[in-house]
């Protein structure tokens, strides 16, 4: 097929992160299959035969990240998905590949939980996914996209952060991301060069040998790697926080979003605003590095944030961190594979504002 | 003093082999990881591979091979490593690859990673050391623990009504059509020695066919696991682990059909 210019198509959102990584250059990809992010494995079978690459169904998720952690130790670009349940496997393997900084693309098409939950979208996993998921003091680079196009364009930011910091990078989807279509557009491929580096087990042609390990018995040794791992967690966090505003300047109630709900938040930001309540948005696009910045800023000048989720409030511990106290921090989840409206999200509003003005009253 | 200068190279008639780094091996004495590492190191320089060889290290009492083997290696987590040896024998299909396994890495833990890791023959070899106990961890019972072995967590020997019976995974992988060769070999004594090392020869020529998964296990020992000293579990070998894992040629190419 040809895949040398950009361009536009109707897909699923697992079915354009899948050829987004075959645009992007992925050397492997290793997989098992789960709902709701078969398509990704699916598409690839079908796919890489023709084009380049290898695919391989593993016997378990367990499998898959060590093969992972095998093929990107060799310097193979490699991704592996999965959704909740399966990513609660990976895991182990998961902060193997952090301690030994080894850089892959993981994706978690999240689905409701806990225990084998349902098949519905859930954000439930934010905690697994930004506060490291496995065993030891680790983090991933976390990217929540919020449309079909940010399904393709986060594997290419994807791959280039894992690959800048020898880091594993999430994609943190939901279910239904993973299965809505929208258009999307694709760059052509090529864009995204890689090279095998020298680190990389390859055979000790002409060089010392190279070797991945996470082993350190010398309890010195195993605090200075912990030391340079937190000072590359400090490193991101300085330069690679992304995220969106949506009419903050006046605003008097922020609310606070990712992925799917935060398009589902600025529709409530127009209803209210139609409504003469002065609200507005923010939406961090990397969970970790999280936008402390923007909060805390934001906490100085604004009543309240209203944090809305797809859990049981994840991050909205991440928001209360970064306000500090300045301001009240609100939250509206829903659970269970459940979305949310943007009436439900404007009721909430709603009723907090009266709360605060009955309250107000109250006090005089 | 660098060992090249006590030794005039006219009579040097044995030296370790340039594939072993000089770093001082952790094992205990007497024990069969120092042999097996030996022997595997000098088939891989003897054969030309040191370039082209990537190995995969366990979790177990071979958790440091890495240390050993000059090599490219990398170590995987715990029953891993044929997942681990997958992932780089898939990405770099003209280089060699193994996994260096004990048998709770392999056999316990690692069991679902083993079984298709061969069933898909994918073309790596396996090197699985059996020695019945679990060492790094203090002598628990592993999976191919004997009957009646005593170990740190079946102190009152393995009942069989208990814990079932020592798992015999090469007899069961062999039936596999991905795995290619098969082998039960030892490194207890100077024949069983030069048989392993016969049999490791065979299997990288294998790999180079690419016809499907190799796979030696070698029977060994663990003097301080066993509670015996080094002279004493010789005997044991061959007295209670051989008539339960007997030597030999499991499968050979000559019996695959493909």
């Amino acid at each position: 097929m040809e895949t040398n210019k950009s361009e536009i198509r109707l897909m699923k959102g697992n079915e354009a992160l899948a050829e987004a990584a075959i645009r992007a250059g992925l050397d492997a990809y290793f997989g098992y299959p789960i709902t709701p992010q078969s398509e990704v494995l699916e598409y690839l079978t079908l796919e890489i035969p023709k084009r380049r690459g290898i695919v391989l169904q593993a016997e378990s998720e367990v499998a898959s990240i060590n093969m992972i952690y095998g093929a990107a130790g060799a310097g193979a670009r490699v991704m592996t998905s999965s959704s909740s349940p399966g990513m609660s496997l990976m895991q182990e393997g998961i902060s193997y590949i952090a301690a030994a900084e080894l850089p892959c693309l993981l994706v978690n098409v999240v689905r409701g939980g806990p225990g084998l939950g349902t098949i519905q979208p859930s954000q439930g996993d934010y905690f697994q996914a930004t506060k490291g998921g496995g065993h030891g003091d680790y983090r991933l680079i976390v990217l929540a996209p919020s449309s079909v196009q940010e399904m393709c364009d986060f594997v290419f930011d994807g791959f280039k952060l894992a690959e800048k910091y020898r880091n594993p990078t999430l994609i943190l989807s939901d279910g239904a991301l993973g299965q809505m279509m929208e258009k999307v557009e694709f760059p052509g491929d090529g864009s995204l060069p890689h090279q095998i580096p020298a680190w990389a087990t390859t055979g000790k042609k002409g060089r010392e040998r190279n070797f991945i390990t996470s082993l350190h018995m010398e309890p010195e040794r195993m605090e200075e790697i912990n030391l340079h791992l937190q000072r590359k967690y400090k490193e991101i966090e300085e330069n690679e926080v992304r995220y969106e505003t949506f009419e903050i300047d006046d605003a008097e109630i922020v609310l606070v979003a990712f992925g799917l709900p935060a398009r589902i938040c600025q529709k409530t930001v127009e209803l209210a605003r139609a409504k003469g309540i002065k609200a507005g948005l923010v939406r961090p696009i990397t969970l970790f590095p999280f936008p402390k910045k923007i909060i805390s800023d934001l906490s100085k000048k604004i009543d309240r944030f209203l944090v809305v989720e797809l859990n049981a409030g994840q991050m909205v511990e991440d928001v209360m961190l970064a306000a500090n106290g300045n301001c009240p921090v609100h939250f509206k989840g829903r659970m269970g594979g459940m979305l949310i409206q943007p009436e439900e999200v404007l009721e909430e509003i709603e009723k907090i504002v009266e709360e605060s003005l009955t309250l107000n009253a109250g006090q005089e | 003093m660098p060992e090249e200068m006590l030794i005039d190279e006219m009579q040097c008639v044995y030296q370790k082999p340039g594939t072993l780094t000089d770093e001082y091996m952790h094992y205990c004495p007497g024990c069969g990881h120092a042999v097996a590492h030996k022997i595997l190191m000098e088939v891989v320089e003897e054969m030309g591979l040191q370039e082209d060889i990537i190995g995969v290290a366990p979790v177990g009492c071979s958790v440091f091979a890495y240390n050993y083997m000059n090599i490219d290696m990398q170590e995987a987590a715990h029953g891993r490593a044929s997942a681990v040896a997958t992932g780089i024998k898939r990405v770099r299909p003209d280089k060699f690859v193994f996994s260096y396994q004990g048998d709770g890495d392999l056999a316990a833990i690692g069991t679902a990673e083993t079984i298709h890791t061969i069933n898909r023959g994918e073309n790596i070899l396996i090197v699985f050391i059996n020695n019945g106990i679990y060492g790094m961890t203090g002598g628990q019972m592993a999976p191919t623990s004997l009957f009646g072995q005593k170990t740190s967590t079946s102190p009152y020997g393995r009942d069989v009504a208990h814990n079932g019976y020592p798992l015999k995974i090469t007899e069961l992988i062999a039936h596999l059509p991905g795995a290619y060769y098969v082998t039960r070999q030892a490194v207890h004594t100077p024949n069983t020695v030069r048989k392993f090392k016969k049999a490791l020869n065979n299997a990288f020529e294998y790999q180079k066919l690419n016809k499907g998964t190799c796979f030696i296990e070698v029977v060994s020992n663990c003097p301080s696991g066993w509670k015996m000293t080094p002279k004493e579990t010789l005997t044991y070998i061959e007295e209670k682990m051989l008539p339960e894992y007997p030597l030999g040629d499991i499968k050979v190419p000559t019996q695959n059909k493909n």
